[in-house]
């Protein structure tokens, strides 16, 4: 479904992604992961073009993103994408941010988008708060609503981008939950995450990132299960983060 | 030489006549001024945050030479450039009769949208890089995500600064007096020419502006607190 090949990407004469490769199956739960400033951000955000590419490919549902006959806006509708900081609309109420890009950017109606939206975010458990603004919520809700606006588009892949890195401790559950549940549906999901716990747990294969290059690319049984048969870097890594 | 003021002119009817017309002159001008000013601005203001440069540069060069301009020879000039011919086009015998008023209203529109692109510019980088991020995610165009994400965000980032620069534009409009717009402050003028008091008339002249202009800005006080975006 997802073909990234090749890629590399520069800001300025600083190069971020070094030649990535990996290809991302419908149904599978892709985990990216690995130490700060190794790229993983970008090049989850290089899948929908938020951020160019300077070379290589990304084909996307057999769209390839770097075509300039590519309607990017409209690719990038059928890609769910989540914020490590929610991004919700703060000017606009929950309702409104949930049926905003339905209505403008799929043109549906206003009935139907407002039922696929309090659809998606009774899904999330929230159906309460609709009449809420965003900064009325706290980090945890503002991101299960951010799942759900992105969920109202029905996309066709989910990109996390680090959902739960700024959260409060007590909040990072609530938001690991609705995205457990995605992944048993059957959606397709890239990862961005330090959350071992459910790496381990939901995903079927781990993307491991050093310093702009794919380290590693495996199952997450091989993963976690043959510690042995890792890179150096991974395996310092996992024994940084799994000893707590 | 004694102070020997006499206000018992200003009457109902010079008021009536003299004064009213002149402030609703003004009032237009101000308002008018504000909306085709902000709508420009916000234009320019988006220009100067393109990627091509070459619109950056006209932007920039717009802004630049306006803002080092004084407003009265701006005002002189466009009104002695403009050739009659444009007033009648755009409005007939009326616009020709009301050359002075109209040309203000180009004028001002033209110079305070300079004014208006670098706080509507302070707006639009006000708002995170993550909202933008946020509108093409769901699939949005520039022109929408700027519409329906970054522009309502920064409008109310900015709106206070606006309003302020707008009471300064109202204040600014008296000087519409050098090409003869017949405003508030024209209003005063005529009616201390027509009653021989062309000294005292403009006492209560700066108290009617200063009361206006300090009852918006408190107006505007108020409103802040009330329009900000929860976060």
């Amino acid at each position: 479904m997802i073909d990234i090949k090749n890629i590399s990407k520069w800001y300025g004469s600083f190069q971020v992604l070094t030649d990535c490769t990996t290809t991302i199956n419908k149904g599978d739960v892709v985990v990216v992961c690995g130490p700060s400033g190794s790229g993983k951000s970008t090049l989850i955000k290089t899948v929908n073009a938020l951020e160019p590419i300077q070379q290589g490919d990304i084909v996307v549902d057999g769209t390839s993103i770097s075509d300039p006959k590519t309607n990017l806006p409209k690719l990038r509708s059928r890609v769910g994408m989540v914020f490590q900081h929610f991004e919700l609309f703060p000017h606009l109420s929950i309702t409104d941010n949930l049926t905003l890009a339905q209505i403008k950017v799929l043109g549906r109606s206003k009935d139907e988008s407002l039922k696929r939206g309090m659809k998606m975010l009774d899904r999330v458990g929230l159906s309460n708060q609709k009449d809420k603004f965003p900064g009325q919520l706290s980090g945890g809700q503002q991101q299960r609503v951010a799942i759900a606006r992105a969920l109202s588009m029905d996309p066709i892949v989910m990109l996390f981008d680090e959902p739960t890195s700024a959260l409060d401790p007590e909040m990072v559950g609530e938001v690991l939950d609705v995205m457990v549940q995605l992944a048993h549906e059957g959606m397709t999901m890239m990862c961005v995450t330090h959350e071992m716990g459910f790496a381990k747990r939901v995903s079927n294969k781990v993307i491991f990132m050093d310093a702009g290059k794919i380290v590693e690319d495996c199952s997450s049984a091989d993963f976690f299960g043959k510690p042995e048969e890792r890179s150096p870097r991974a395996k310092d890594f996992l024994s940084k983060i799994l000893q707590h | 030489m004694s102070l020997n003021l006499d206000f018992s002119f200003l009457t109902s009817d010079v008021v009536k006549a003299n004064l009213l017309p002149g402030l609703y002159y003004s009032l237009q001008l101000t308002v008018v001024t504000m909306v085709c000013g902000v709508v420009l601005g916000t234009l320019v203001a988006l220009m100067r945050l393109s990627s091509k440069p070459w619109l950056q540069r006209i932007a920039a060069i717009y802004v630049d030479t306006l803002r080092s301009i004084p407003l009265l020879m701006v005002i002189l000039w466009f009104y002695l450039l403009i050739p009659a011919s444009f007033y009648s086009f755009i409005a007939g015998g009326y616009g020709l009769a009301h050359r002075p008023e109209f040309s203000a209203v180009i004028t001002f529109t033209i110079f305070e949208a300079a004014y208006y692109s670098e706080i509507m510019r302070a707006g639009i980088q006000s708002v995170s890089r993550g909202q933008v991020y946020a509108g093409y995610a769901v699939g949005m165009t520039y022109s929408q995500c700027m519409r329906l994400v970054v522009l309502p965000q920064a409008f109310r980032n900015m709106l206070p600064v606006l309003l302020t620069q707008t009471i300064v534009l109202f204040q600014d409009t008296s000087l519409v007096y050098a090409i003869g717009a017949y405003d508030f402050l024209k209003g005063f003028l005529t009616a201390g020419q027509i009653y021989n008091r062309p000294d005292e008339v403009l006492l209560p002249a700066a108290a009617c502006y200063f009361a206006i202009s300090f009852s918006l800005s408190m107006l505007v006080r108020r409103l802040q607190s009330r329009i900000q975006i929860i976060r």
